[in-house]
């Protein structure tokens, strides 16, 4: 933020109010334009009706949100809500001792290939990681194979299409937004303080909830937030893992999509993201009073 | 209704002239018009829905499109992606992404035309179809004069079932609703919901919501073995063994029964079978979407379609009704597939059939519906 | 650490509960083995289902869990199908599909990295009004799901097309396309590239540019000569991060496309769901090498400017 006041003095800042608008403004434009008008437009849609033929139609109506927020569609968000709370949970259950497992290697390559090996399966394709935990989990796949082989099981087991499928593709997919945020407060945790408990007589359990844990949980939060939003608006997972058997709310967007009833999808997706806002709100209102 | 005269009339004519053209059929084949060399055809179609593979032995080029590319010179882009006629529906009415041709069912060619979704087809261009056509196929009631659709196939959607696995015959829909393993339904709401109306004593074509209502919770109460409401491809769970029977059409599963009688290794028993209570029919059309970008080499594409020795070909791998008259008389359709009540069903099993209307202001009833079944077996 | 722990209140204290000694000490070592195994469980997940993805793109079988020997065949079958017209899964059109995402990727990239760096270069070095709500905009397309992004977008792009094609009956509709998804992969790139960039800029020396102003450039010269190059590798890694964004997109794509635009990831996603399969395992390892020589490249060049900005 310095570096404002230092470019140049006064003038420097003078030219640079109508420079600033002139960088900034394309960029604007375009946001304002493609993102912020169509979600404006979307809100707008979402009060009106389906005529024949799947028009859009006045006059405007609550019926979509009416129908959202009925008995019919209420489970399958709570679905996603607790679907998205247990990812995250097993996130953040794997991801934290593994963040302190990478920033506590000895020597700075082991330490970046630990980490690596967690960053590079996030650089290639969603989609295809996916795949890849459809040919595991799928009934005649490997893990079946593998069991059946050893004689664990006689039977496959029903995996793939089930809650559980879903909850692993997304653990697999976002595992890696949980360690990273983690990992940034791991790296500057400072052991020392763990042994001046320990001298002072705290045991290890009392040194993880009294020292460890409080001073980790920026990265903690954030973490949290990195994941649970993503997955609450997840499709790609619950469509190719969870078959018919789990619906999240990106699939009802889509499947209204699909149908184009564009008035109901805009209401469900209007109602997505007035989840995500009040996950935010949770964190502005507590993430933030923690960090301080 | 003129028109309607007219085209009795070529067939009339047609008939009278088919000992001229007999050699024709017989030796040459089907010729493309100048002037294509080079164009492109965008086709939106189904999966595993032409022939797709030459057999060496034969002069005959049995990979229809690859055959066709040849004759005209000319490139198609094939697009399997039309996994519902809502689906070809939707997509056009977004606005033609520049496909050709287009292959909707019944009720969705009549939606699309009521919509002027659809190109008017010059019959002019398309002398195989006028020639071939089988009367009983001609104008049929979701386009009385053929103003924009040629039949492609038809056929029926009933029960596929391994009958390794199940061990008994069935015979009813309540066999598959009531049965024990794993089974498969078809997204098609029209059809599946059609079935459940049928089952109930009510009109399949009903727009009588409370009938619509106890359909649906029909559906609901007997879904509990249902694990996947498949997109076109419940073939292919029943060969790979995720369902022991699914509602489908019946080419799919005879592609898949002839696949498992050439593989030695298969101890399955694919049987498709037209349930006592009756089930849906349906004709899949030809049509040209308005915005098409290549009108006068999608009515070429028809015509070879329309080609009988093409026709048969294409009927003898994908195992659909040809509504292709010549290939029949001309006897190049096998006999093992008319014989097939499967495929061309015997009058009493016929008179069972239904078929689904289109509905442009109760269409949103079925759409409910259909999502709240899907809700419901998602818990 | 652990003697410290055992010796020192032994020597300070009374005989007190080495019992309790016993039991933390065992708490430590079953912490540690947790500790370890919680790693190696995670690496393993992480990765084995990628590892048994490629070693089944060479198994001589239709079967992807059985090993029947190794063959090369899937992965020629994808070029043999390419040439030709095959109905055969889409196979048809996976070097169709490979070009459209390199096209739609560079284009959404270049555009993404521009805008982006511009918005970025405006909202650190210079005050204006509005630069507070323009900054809080910026981070919408992150938080919000990118499913409400693709089908806010899709609804825009249909109003505006019914409106246009009213207007003028005669010409060809205007519809969805190449155009349509690059829009939207670059609302969702400029957000992730100003980020980055920005991130850049923070940590530059800004006395280097008044060095270059004293000694008489201009500001034309100062921001070619000393800040483009300082800032490069900032630009570059936000390029890069948009280029994969924009290759692993799905919805959006999915939601804004037209005819003979599928991407790779909207192509392979359509044969996914039609089950496992030698054919989609093959691409699917294409795809994975891919990405790792991206991100052996951006590793190579950040390294290379990590040099630079230190000398």
């Amino acid at each position: 933020m310095a570096a404002q006041a230092n470019v140049g003095g006064v003038k420097a800042v003078e030219a640079g109010t109508r420079g600033g608008w002139r960088m900034a403004l394309p960029g604007s434009l375009w946001l304002v334009a493609f993102f912020l008008l169509p979600l404006v437009i979307m809100a707008i849609v979402s009060f009106m009706s389906l005529g024949a033929r799947k028009t859009i139609v006045m006059p405007f109506t609550d019926a979509n949100y009416q129908r959202v927020l009925s008995a019919l569609y209420l489970p399958t968000i709570w679905d996603s809500v607790w679907i998205s709370l247990v990812t995250t949970i097993i996130c953040l259950l794997v991801g934290y001792p593994l963040a302190f497992f990478i920033s506590t290697r000895k020597s700075q390559f082991a330490r970046q290939l630990a980490l690596f090996l967690v960053i590079l399966p996030f650089w290639t394709n969603f989609v295809v990681r996916t795949y890849a935990m459809q040919t595991v989990l799928a009934r005649e796949g490997v893990l079946n194979q593998i069991l059946l082989s050893l004689g664990v099981i006689q039977n496959p087991l029903e995996l793939l299409y089930t809650p559980g499928a879903v909850i692993i593709g997304l653990v697999y997919g976002y595992l890696p937004f949980m360690v990273l945020p983690i990992y940034a407060t791991a790296e500057r945790f400072d052991f020392k303080l763990v042994a001046a408990a320990n001298d002072l007589g705290a045991n290890d359990w009392q040194a993880i909830w009294r020292i460890i844990i409080p001073l980790t949980l920026p990265g903690v939060i954030a973490g949290f937030i990195l994941v649970f939003i993503p997955c609450l608006g997840a499709f790609v997972t619950p469509e190719l893992l969870g078959g018919t058997s789990t619906l999240m709310i990106g699939n009802l967007i889509n499947s209204q999509f699909e149908e184009s009833n564009y008035p109901r999808g805009s209401a469900l997706s209007i109602t997505l993201m007035a989840l995500v806002m009040i996950a935010l709100l949770l964190y502005v209102r507590f993430g933030t009073r923690e960090q301080t | 209704m003129r028109i309607r005269l007219w085209m009795i009339m070529c067939l009339v004519l047609a008939a009278l002239a088919a000992p001229v053209f007999a050699q024709d059929a017989g030796g040459d084949a089907w010729s493309c018009p100048d002037g294509f060399q080079g164009q492109t055809l965008n086709v939106l179609n189904w999966t595993t829905y032409i022939s797709p593979e030459d057999d060496p032995e034969t002069a005959f080029n049995e990979n229809l499109l690859q055959n066709f590319e040849q004759l005209c010179g000319v490139t198609v882009q094939y697009d399997e992606g039309l996994e519902s006629t809502e689906f070809a529906i939707a997509l056009l009415r977004r606005g033609n992404p520049g496909y050709d041709i287009a292959v909707p069912s019944d009720y969705g060619v009549s939606t699309l035309a009521a919509e002027g979704l659809l190109e008017p087809l010059d019959h002019a261009n398309m002398p195989n179809v006028v020639a071939n056509l089988s009367p009983s196929f001609a104008g049929l009631w979701y386009d009385p004069e053929n103003t924009y659709s040629f039949p492609y196939m038809w056929g029926t959607i009933a029960i596929g079932y391994d009958r390794a696995k199940v061990g008994v015959d069935v015979t009813s829909w309540n066999d598959l609703f009531t049965y024990a393993g794993p089974v498969a339904w078809l997204e098609d709401r029209r059809n599946v919901i059609g079935v459940a109306l049928t089952l109930l004593g009510f009109d399949p074509n009903t727009e009588n919501p409370d009938e619509i209502n106890q359909a649906r919770d029909f559906l609901i109460a007997n879904s509990a073995n249902v694990v996947s409401i498949a997109q076109d491809d419940g073939q292919e769970l029943l060969a790979r063994g995720d369902v022991d029977m699914t509602i489908e059409y019946n080419g799919d599963i005879f592609q898949k029964a002839t696949e498992c009688e050439e593989n030695p290794d298969c101890t399955a028993d694919f049987v498709y079978t037209i349930p006592e209570e009756g089930a849906p029919r349906w004709v899949d059309n030809l049509v040209i979407p308005v915005g098409a970008p290549n009108k006068a080499l999608a009515e070429v594409f028809i015509d070879y379609l329309y080609d009988p020795q093409v026709a048969a070909v294409n009927a003898n791998y994908i195992q659909y009704g040809s509504p292709n008259q010549a290939a029949i008389d001309q006897g190049l359709i096998d006999q093992s597939l008319l014989d097939n009540p499967g495929i061309y069903p015997p009058p009493e099993v016929e008179a069972r059939l239904f078929e689904p209307y289109d509905l442009p202001d109760s269409q949103i009833l079925y759409d409910d519906a259909w999502e709240e079944v899907k809700l419901a077996i998602s818990r | 650490m652990a003697q410290g722990t055992l010796t020192r209140p032994v020597r300070s204290e009374v005989n007190i509960d080495v019992a309790k000694m016993r039991r933390d000490l065992r708490v430590r070592q079953i912490g540690k083995v947790g500790y370890f195994l919680n790693a190696l469980a995670a690496y393993f997940f992480l990765w084995a289902p990628i590892l048994v993805l490629v070693l089944f793109s060479f198994n001589d079988s239709r079967s992807v869990a059985q090993w029947q020997g190794f063959t090369t065949r899937w992965y020629t079958g994808i070029f043999e199908n390419v040439a030709g017209t095959s109905v055969r899964g889409s196979t048809t059109s996976i070097l169709d599909a490979l070009r459209n995402s390199l096209v739609i990727g560079s284009l959404a990239t270049l555009f993404a990295t521009v805008l982006g760096t511009a918005l970025a270069l405006a909202i650190v070095r210079y005050k204006f009004p509005g630069k507070r709500v323009l900054d809080s905009i910026l981070y919408l397309p992150v938080i919000i799901p990118e499913i409400a992004q693709a089908i806010s977008l899709a609804l825009f792009f249909k109003i505006v097309f019914d409106t246009i094609n009213l207007m003028r009956p005669d010409q060809p509709p205007a519809t969805y396309g190449y155009g349509t998804i690059i829009i939207g992969h670059v609302v969702f790139n400029i957000a992730y590239v100003v980020i980055v960039v920005r991130a850049r800029l923070a940590d530059m020396n800004p006395r280097l540019e008044e060095a270059a102003r004293d000694l008489g450039a201009n500001e034309w010269q100062t921001f070619w000569r000393v800040t483009f190059p300082l800032m490069l590798p900032g630009i570059v890694a936000g390029a890069l991060l948009a280029f994969t964004l924009s290759l692993d997109d799905y919805i959006v794509t999915a939601m804004n496309r037209g005819i003979g635009d599928a991407t790779l990831t909207v192509v392979v996603f359509g044969m996914m769901r039609r089950g496992v399969s030698p054919e989609v395992n093959a691409i699917s390892t294409l795809m994975i090498i891919f990405s790792i020589l991206l991100i052996g490249i951006s590793l190579l060049l950040q390294g290379r400017s990590a040099v630079t900005g230190r000398g």
